[in-house]
């Protein structure tokens, strides 16, 4: 639908495949990976969320911008994502506690969009297809001079990306005299993973994701988190071989998402590129240890290898399973106090059924029976 | 946790008559319910007095008890059978009300029956407000400030308590009824009073108003495992003050952020396991304050409800399929998502288009009702529409309605008058949402319409879109003019080719032409359940103007579409839709693609599996149109969807595409009452004087001819709107007026009026060579009454042989007469002996489902398949099984208009009906409708 007075905007694909739309957001050409989001609420939290970094997001929703945007509903101090692909594009909103409309929060943030794609299409071919990058531009209208730029795009697989979200200084968070003090290795952390911590009374510290273990053994932590965050965990041997020696001590590891499949690495269990991963704040997961379901927020495109993963009972037990794919969502350390989740039990946005996890590691680090 | 296999057969309780707040929903539940546990290998049986339902029908279930909802007729049903559980969760309220009833009689305790889907405790707090409100602060949640009173004393303390404005909600009543507002103390007494009448245990809520909050709904699934999923949360684009099931509700929200949204979510899932744990449906309200985005719950209902209806066709999600598996023991991970058929029914529905659905009234039935919407609920059907923005969804709405609408405006029919249009804004009615439009457009401030109707300004803005679309729009003179990015612009908001015409002031046919020159067309997209994440297996789809279609049509198959019968009124309902599902199936029998096109969000033919294939459409030129290129089918069905669909023949034919049965020319004669007069001189058969007057001098002289009193009506109405027994020149002369006032471009027709003549009715199948009387209904009432409110006992019973022998006679004359092919019911005004043709109706007829479930005969599955012509009625061996009498009775909703004029006339004023078997003419249920009749005689 979009504004009459819109400009011209053009989606290309890697395989050549064009969508034409209109512009939203800042006037500007941005490439990236695409993938695609199906919640229905929540859009600002996912563009800031650092773990969509260098990625073309396609809003499945009919309509984006409703209610504005509003600073303190974000999970990071900027937007993360490369560029929006979604159907209407809305500047008029109506929200009383919002600070302003879609649109101008892009301007501001220099986001490049484009609006009035056939968004169903889009997605159904990238379900057939899988993940691939792309190009939005609403400056550069000829289709071959963006095949050349589409090219400088570089391939998500491979890309340690991390690093580049990570924070570059130390900070803390929560009560200082608290008496829980979690380690926080950022590789990309969303803001509300922190106050799920916050608010359950824990003290928190947020290293750079290279940070060593010496340093981060200096804040005595009674636990370590592994955050989520962007791109391929294979290329982060760094990570890695920090984690490997967290898990010789005997403290409480807990990892959400790249931190998930980065304590899978450490143990030895290879991670692979999935299809078009899993998007979205509806997926089905089963808690194999207390066999309750939950509805959980998703946001990967790389997973733990399941095939793998059961051949290893030894090393790692399978907690969490998908309903929908069977695919692996938690698993445990055999004979550690360490366990993560592919999901984000945070949500924000997305249903807040699995915060239990939060609790559950606080349980850990007191050394409570959960 | 598996299938409790314990459970071999279930009781289904059904809702019984259509009323006002408990519509065909519970049919479509129901019969889910059904299959649910058919599929399971459970033998259902069922109970409702409803003979118009599919869910009484031997395709759904296998014990049918088309017997009165009363305790005696559930103790009739376990003498007979081993009934393991009941169902009681999917027949609305009534179902409740009967369970409980039963219980405290200790039946289901005696009979050994398991309750299963419900938990008593759970439904007592949910309908008794004091006890629900504490149960909701105890818990947390926070509700609105209210005082429980028993007495009018106790109401006037509270309401000194609570101060100005305020709610009265009476406990136990359904559909909002014997509530109000009340806005200033002198009008609270009145109010009061009226409330604790209403209520069964004498009890009303004193509540704070919290007017112009926004509104919303969340629908829930609960297993035995505590495992809960929200299936559908709908917003109402009309805030807190109307009731919901007369709001325009969208899905999904449309304004809710995500924080705002989870703490909804998180509050519904603790309301819905602080109640009891049975595993099922829930439903709960919630109430918002737009500027602080606090929550108040206002309502839960522990069951299957009319949203979970209209929740289940907007996201795909079958509700109460999946409610009735929970039920029996399953949990919601063990079961699939049946429209994908690959991933978990323990998911939420995702969408990626915008539902509306809006109210059809009908005040024009129910003179001197009080048109106002407020907390009782009024409309009598509703219409769904999906596109793939708010707006697109909202005019396809509007097309859907049928109430003459091109869309939201633009079509002749808006107001001028700023004042008027103002003052709708605050008293709100069922155009609503038209007004708002005509005010934008006349130029009034988005801001000070949200001020008056408290409509969240989101929606205002939208609209006002249309307008500055509208005004771009008018700059051009012809169609070709209009740039094609426009264009196709203004079709992706929704607007027909007809308003783009009227605006253009050009004919519809040139835009239509212009349009499909510049190859914008409809396409279609699937309602999936999950925004096209997994490829779905379900053919649900509907009309938007987006690139890629996805609706491929079949090849080397023959194809039939069927029209449905758009939303429910006054006059047509839920038996066409009876008719609808009979006719899919029988047409899919003999090996056609069954298509299926209706906007009725209540309905069973528009479930997911019930056609080959479902276009989720407007009954409206347009759409079919488009429907019909890309299909291409081999003909169509206009028999089985009423009024709305027979109206339709003429376009079809028209156009060259073939209708199923009865040739148009045939159905226009019989329409037609000058032709169809003609046609009856010709046979010989009697029938009332009459003639058509196009203006009241030309009245006046005709009821001189056919001689006082007399019948006057417009031509080409439903339902006998507007008709009236005049009895002089005075009053002959003021009704025509208002004829023409009301409905201007129309004819009058006065007919003689038959005194004290008997009415009766025959619904009859044609093949050309061969009719089939199914069935001969005398009424009760004497002519004068519509048919539709008139108690109609099967087979006849008071009239002669000889005047039987006539009308036989007659309709056999008649149906050869117009070639029928299919379905006529043709009625008959007896006096002595006398036989007189008032009307015959080429399709099938609100009796139809009813003689069928009389005499236990599937004649719509025959009528489709004479339709068709692939059968001939020698080819079937009809074996009608009567037992006495079977006795149609119409069902009133006059309790939700205090005011109405209650004096049945001509002009249909009932909302259901039901079936009452009896054994012979002493039964003490007829003699008393026989007694009643001579009310109607010394009137």
């Amino acid at each position: 639908m979009g504004e009459l007075q819109s400009a011209p905007a053009l989606l290309l694909l890697e395989d050549g495949t064009l969508f034409r739309g209109k512009a939203a957001g800042k006037i500007g050409t941005t490439g990236g990976e695409i993938c695609f989001n199906t919640g229905m609420t929540g859009y600002q939290e996912i563009f800031t969320d650092p773990s969509y970094f260098g990625q073309l997001l396609v809003t499945t929703n009919a309509h984006i911008g409703n209610y504005g945007t509003k600073k303190t509903e974000t999970e990071s101090h900027s937007i993360k994502i490369a560029g929006l692909i979604c159907k209407n594009f809305t500047w008029q909103y109506s929200r009383q506690r919002a600070d302003e409309s879609i649109q101008d929060y892009f301007e501001e943030e220099g986001l490049v969009g484009i609006s009035d794609v056939d968004t169903r299409a889009l997605v159904r071919h990238i379900r057939s297809k899988g993940a691939m990058n792309a190009i939005i531009s609403s400056e550069i209208l000829d289709v071959e001079a963006l095949k050349q730029k589409l090219k400088e795009v570089p391939d998500m697989n491979g890309l340690e990306l991390a690093s580049k979200v990570s924070t570059k200084e130390v900070y803390t968070m929560g009560d200082p005299h608290a008496s829980l003090r979690i380690a926080v290795l950022d590789y990309g952390v969303k803001r509300n993973i922190l106050e799920c911590f916050a608010e359950r009374g824990c003290y928190l510290k947020v290293f750079p994701a290279k940070t060593e273990l010496k340093t981060l053994k200096e804040f005595v932590p009674h636990g370590y988190f592994l955050s989520n965050g962007p791109g391929d965990p294979a290329p982060m041997d760094y990570a890695v071989n920090t984690i490997k020696s967290i898990l010789e001590e005997d403290h409480p590891v807990f990892g959400i998402c790249l931190g998930h499949q980065l304590l899978a690495r450490a143990v030895d269990l290879p991670t692979y590129k999935m299809h078009h991963g899993h998007r979205g704040i509806n997926h089905p997961v089963k808690n194999l240890v207390n066999g309750k379901c939950e509805i959980t927020s998703q946001n990967h495109g790389f997973g733990v290898d399941h095939e793998v993963i059961k051949k290893n009972s030894d090393k790692v037990t399978i907690t969490h399973v998908n309903l929908n794919d069977d695919t692996i969502e938690g698993i445990q350390i055999v004979g550690k106090k360490a366990f993560s989740v592919q999901y984000h039990p945070e949500a924000s946005p997305g249903p807040h059924d699995a915060r239990y996890l939060f609790d559950e590691f606080i349980r850990l680090m007191k050394n409570e029976p959960s | 946790m598996p299938k409790d296999n314990s459970i071999k057969s279930v009781l289904i309780i059904g809702s019984g008559p259509i009323i006002i707040g408990q519509a065909c929903e519970f049919d479509y539940s129901g019969t889910q319910a059904s299959r649910s546990l058919r599929e399971e290998g459970i033998e259902v049986t069922l109970i409702n007095s409803n003979p118009a339902t599919i869910m009484t029908d031997p395709v759904t279930a296998d014990n049918i008890y088309l017997l009165p909802l009363t305790v005696e007729s559930i103790i009739q049903i376990l003498e007979e059978r081993q009934i393991d559980a009941v169902l009681p969760t999917m027949g609305g309220q009534t179902a409740l009300n009967l369970t409980i009833e039963a219980g405290n009689q200790g039946v289901w305790e005696k009979y050994k029956v398991k309750m299963i889907g419900v938990d008593l405790d759970a439904i007592e707090l949910t309908e008794n407000r004091e006890a629900f409100r504490q149960h909701m602060i105890d818990i947390g949640l926070d509700v609105a400030p209210s005082h429980i009173a028993n007495s009018f004393l106790e109401g006037k303390e509270a309401a000194q308590k609570i101060g100005y404005p305020l709610v009265i909600r009476p406990s136990y009543t359904l559909g909002g009824t014997g509530g109000s507002f009340v806005h200033k103390a002198d009008e609270f007494d009145a109010a009061l009073r009226r409330g604790l009448d209403l209520s069964p245990t004498h009890e009303v809520l004193v509540e704070k108003a919290v007017l112009g909050w926004k509104e919303f709904e969340l629908e829930l699934l609960r297993d035995d495992n505590d495992n809960v999923v929200i299936i559908c949360t709908v917003e109402n684009v009309d805030p807190m003050g109307i009731h919901t099931g007369d709001s325009i509700t969208v899905a999904p929200a449309m304004t809710l952020s995500d924080t705002a949204y989870q703490d909804m979510r998180n509050q519904a899932i603790q309301a819905m396991r602080s109640l009891g744990n049975f595993a099922g449906g829930c439903n709960i309200q919630f109430a918002q304050n737009p500027e602080t985005e606090k929550l108040i719950v206002i309502e839960i209902n522990p069951r299957v409800s009319r949203s979970s209806a209209l929740a289940s066709k907007a996201t795909g999600y079958p509700i109460a399929k999946i409610a009735t598996k929970l039920a029996i023991g399953y949990t919601l991970d063990e079961l699939k998502n049946q429209i994908t058929k690959t991933t978990s029914a323990y998911f939420e529905p995702t969408l990626d288009y915008v539902i509306v659905k809006m109210p059809r009234w009908n005040f024009a039935k129910f003179l001197g009702s009080d048109h106002q919407l407020g907390l009782q609920m009024k409309s009598v059907g509703e219409v769904m529409a999906i596109g793939r923005n708010f707006l697109e969804a909202l005019q396809k709405a509007c097309q859907s309605l049928e109430n003459n609408r091109m869309g939201l405006g633009a079509d002749k029919k808006e107001w001028i008058r700023t004042a008027d249009v103002l003052e709708r804004m605050e008293k709100p009615s069922d155009d609503r949402i038209f007004r708002i439009k005509d005010a934008l457009r006349l130029g009034v401030p988005a801001k000070t319409i949200h001020k008056l109707t408290r409509i969240d300004p989101w929606f205002i803005n939208q609209i006002k879109q249309l307008v500055s679309m509208e005004q771009h729009l008018m700059r051009y003179n012809v169609a070709e003019d209009i740039p094609d990015d426009f264009l196709r612009s203004l079709k992706e908001v929704g607007y027909s080719d007809a308003q783009i015409a009227w605006l253009l002031r050009i004919t519809e046919k040139e835009v239509t032409n212009h349009r499909k020159q510049v190859g914008i067309r409809r396409t279609y997209k699937m309602v999936d359940t999950c925004a096209a994440e997994f490829e779905a297996q379900t053919p649900y789809f509907y009309s938007t103007f987006d690139k890629e279609n996805e609706s491929i049509p079949t090849t080397g198959k023959k194809k039939v579409l069927v029209l449905g019968s758009g939303p429910n009124r006054i006059g047509q309902g839920i038996e066409f839709d009876y008719c609808c599902v009979h006719g899919l199936l029988a047409a899919k029998e003999v090996g056609y693609e069954a298509i299926m096109v209706n906007c009725n969000p209540e309905t069973v033919s528009t479930d997911f599996d019930i056609a080959d294939k479902l276009y989720f459409e407007p009954v409206f030129w347009e759409h079919l149109e488009e429907i019909l290129d890309l299909e291409k089918p081999d003909g169509v069905i206009v028999q089985l969807g009423g009024q709305t669909a027979l109206k339709l023949a003429e376009e079809f034919h028209k156009r060259g595409i073939k209708i199923f049965g009865t040739s148009y020319t045939n159905m226009d004669l019989a329409e037609d009452r000058g032709a169809f007069s003609d046609l009856l001189k010709e046979l010989g058969i009697p029938y009332p004087h009459y003639g058509v007057a196009e203006d009241t001098d030309a009245a006046l002289r005709i009821a001189k001819e056919v001689s006082y009193p007399v019948l006057v009506r417009p031509s080409y109405v439903l339902g006998g709107q507007r008709m009236r027994i005049v009895i002089n020149d005075e009053e002959l002369e003021r009704h025509v007026l208002t004829i023409f006032k009301h409905m201007p471009d129309n004819k009058v027709l006065i007919d003689q009026f038959l005194e004290r003549a008997k009415e009766a009715e025959i619904d009859a199948i044609c093949d050309g060579d061969e009719v089939h009387i199914m069935g001969i209904m005398e009424h009760i009432e004497p002519a004068g009454v519509h048919s539709g409110d008139s108690a109609a006992v099967l087979p006849t019973y008071s009239l002669s042989v000889e005047a039987i022998s006539k009308m036989v006679e007659y309709a056999e004359k008649l149906a050869k007469a117009l070639d029928i092919r299919g379905l006529i019911n043709i009625q008959f005004a007896i006096k002595g002996d006398q036989v007189y043709v008032i009307e015959a109706n080429p399709r099938a007829s609100r009796t139809t489902p009813f003689i069928a479930k009389a005499y236990k005969v599937p004649y719509l599955q025959i009528a489709t398949k004479v339709m068709l012509g692939t059968h001939k009625l020698k080819d079937f061996d009809i074996k009608p099984q009567p037992s006495g009498f079977a006795i149609k009775v119409p069902v009133f909703s006059f309790d939700k208009f205090p005011n109405v004029d209650k004096n049945l006339g001509p002009e249909m004023k009932s909302t259901g009906e039901s079936i009452r078997f009896i054994k012979d003419l002493s039964d003490p249920f007829f003699r008393k409708l026989d007694r009643d009749r001579n009310m109607y005689l010394t009137r």
